[in-house]
């Protein structure tokens, strides 16, 4: 850890579809800001459909390093893993983002790396949270789910990443509703909320009621996601 | 109206069965539907009386399928185009021996393994059969996350009330977005179950479930008697949304994922002053054709929006009796239609732009 209390890894895992990736690629962005080498590492392979790599421009032009598989994109159902991930995780001049599949099915990728991120120790395991995803909508199912990643990936959490978010329609109220429901998750595990992520637009209003609020960008829009009102 | 969580379109359509009472789910993983049976594998456990089952392949589950379709209870499965066409065979039994099933295809790129990109290309597999033999599938085709939960209660329903199997078509993208969703319980009613296997307890005749007629005389009296049934179906049951049709000098015609882009390009022309507007099919069998061809007769041309090599352009042609044009406006393959490629469309519908 540095001075500013930034640790050299950080792993983002949770339940899928929590937001992961957006977390972890917005990380990764203000990383770089602070920081001279930073790399995003993309052990998803369980999904194939939304990826890091969807953002590779946007961290290709901020010089954020990009490591996934050579599959993930490419139409072709293949699980593999990116042989590169071992060495960002022990060149020591760099800081790594890892970005986990969702569920313990994912984390299951991670414990291949569990060995060498304990070792080096200067690391966070972040366990993004979602209270508006179905199957973690109250404390009770978000912690058995918890409990099946850290099973699978043979670590412990260190930290919570508050995401809990309804996509385009999330108002500041369903932000500042998840509140209770994050800190209780923090008091039942003794874990400490790292941050709430917000989007953008809704930064503003909460800046002031929430602490360690991490604006989010959606760098990736589709045609079929525009609001249709 | 109940909280909203924020769902994928697969995770909605599991859940929604969950809700319409659906306790048997038989499947077979394959991207872009894994979810479904993912979801369904953490929470039918948990549901009183739940079954959850990983089949040895598709056909192995479809046939699970008929067994509790036979005894009343609501049951469904889901796969991908190529499990689908795995499921055929299944699926015609389903018809013959009049059983309610829901059937969900989350259609990828085809033909043959295809890809595993969104696509509409088994318009055809579903609405003309998707098996051997005379019958018809119900097609419900939803365009949102809401609308999956919606459709499933409605292809549960439809399927008792016809005594016959309920396919669900959603695509990749339908499957994989993610939107916020109300869980509302939809519309259960009760219909005659008289001809269920649920043990005679010696009170009563054994009741028979077959699709095997060696007696071609049966046998046709019996197809015939089901078109009477879907000849009730396609003057009833035909869902579909019109959007800005009042004035409307072009018709897109579009489904599934496959309208929300066209939703987009038709505003962007009508800010062009372009009087273009929208008929959505909900359910593509039955096809919306009277309201179609009542369009006809208003609008100067048609354009088919879809992710399939001209599939649906066939069914708005007869539905129109060729009256007008129909333009297609198309990708396959796992690609999708953007905005402009439909604006592009509406302009040369147009004679260019205003």
């Amino acid at each position: 850890m540095d001075s500013r209390g930034i640790k050299r890894i950080t792993v983002f895992s949770g339940h899928y579809g929590s937001g992961k990736t957006n977390v972890a690629v917005n990380y990764a962005l203000w990383l770089k800001s602070h920081c001279d080498k930073v790399s995003i590492a993309d052990l998803d392979i369980v999904n194939p459909y939304f990826r890091t790599k969807d953002s590779m421009k946007v961290l290709e032009e901020n010089g954020v390093q990009l490591i996934s598989s050579e599959y993930a994109n490419s139409n072709v159902d293949v699980p593999a893993l990116p042989a590169e991930t071992y060495g960002v995780l022990q060149n020591k001049e760099v800081h790594a983002v890892i970005d986990v599949g969702g569920d313990d099915r994912g984390a299951l990728a991670l414990g291949r790396y569990s060995d060498a991120i304990l070792e080096d120790g200067d690391y966070e395991l972040l366990f993004v949270i979602n209270k508006y995803r179905p199957l973690t909508r109250n404390v009770d199912m978000t912690l058995e789910i918890m409990a099946e990643i850290e099973n699978a990936c043979h670590m412990k959490f260190t930290g919570i990443v508050n995401d809990s978010n309804l996509g385009d329609e999330t108002t500041a109220e369903d932000v500042l509703d998840s509140v209770c429901y994050a800190n209780e998750v923090s008091e039942r595990t003794g874990i400490p909320i790292k941050m709430t992520a917000v989007k953008n637009d809704l930064y503003d209003k909460l800046s002031d009621k929430i602490e360690n609020l991490m604006p989010i960008e959606l760098y990736v829009r589709q045609s079929w996601a525009e609001r249709n009102e | 109206m109940a909280e909203k969580v924020l769902m994928k379109g697969n995770e909605a359509l599991a859940e929604a069965a969950i809700m319409a009472g659906c306790k048997h789910y038989f499947g077979y993983p394959i991207t872009p539907q894994t979810e479904v049976a993912a979801y369904m594998a953490k929470k039918m456990p948990k549901t009183e009386g739940g079954v959850f089952l990983q089949a040895e392949s598709e056909i192995a589950a479809i046939n699970m399928v008929i067994g509790v379709a036979s005894t009343g209870k609501r049951v469904m499965t889901s796969s991908s185009s190529p499990g689908i066409s795995l499921k055929s065979e299944g699926i015609s039994y389903l018809a013959g021996c009049d059983l309610p099933a829901l059937i969900i295809n989350v259609q990828r790129g085809g033909p043959g393994l295809g890809g595993i990109q969104p696509s509409q290309s088994d318009y055809f597999q579903a609405t003309k059969g998707g098996g051997h033999g005379d019958f018809h599938l119900l097609v419900l085709a939803p365009n949102s996350v809401q609308e999956m939960v919606d459709m499933v209660f409605k292809g549960f329903d439809l399927a008792e009330k016809y005594r016959m199997p309920a396919m669900i078509l959603s695509d990749g993208t339908m499957g994989q977005m993610m939107e916020p969703v109300s869980l509302e319980k939809g519309e259960i009613n009760e219909y005659d179950k008289s001809w269920a296997l649920t043990g005679t307890k010696g009170e009563r005749k054994p009741n028979i479930v077959n699709s095997l007629y060696i007696a071609p005389e049966e046998l046709e009296k019996l197809n015939f008697e089901r078109y009477e049934r879907y000849k009730k179906i396609e003057e009833e049951e035909a869902m579909y949304e019109e959007y800005l049709m009042d004035d409307a000098e072009i018709c897109i015609v579009a489904y599934g994922v496959a309208s929300r882009v066209a939703k987009n390009a038709i505003d962007q022309a009508r800010k062009e002053g372009i009087k273009v507007g929208m008929i959505r099919p909900i359910t593509l069998w039955p096809f919306p054709k009277k309201a179609l061809n009542k369009a006809a007769d208003k609008v100067n041309k048609f354009i088919s929006v879809e992710l399939s090599m001209g599939q649906m352009i066939e069914d708005i042609e007869l539905a129109i009796r060729c009256k007008k044009e129909v333009l297609l406006c198309n990708r396959t393959g796992g690609m999708i239609t953007t905005t402009e490629d439909v604006l592009n469309k509406i302009y040369e519908a147009n004679g260019g732009k205003n």
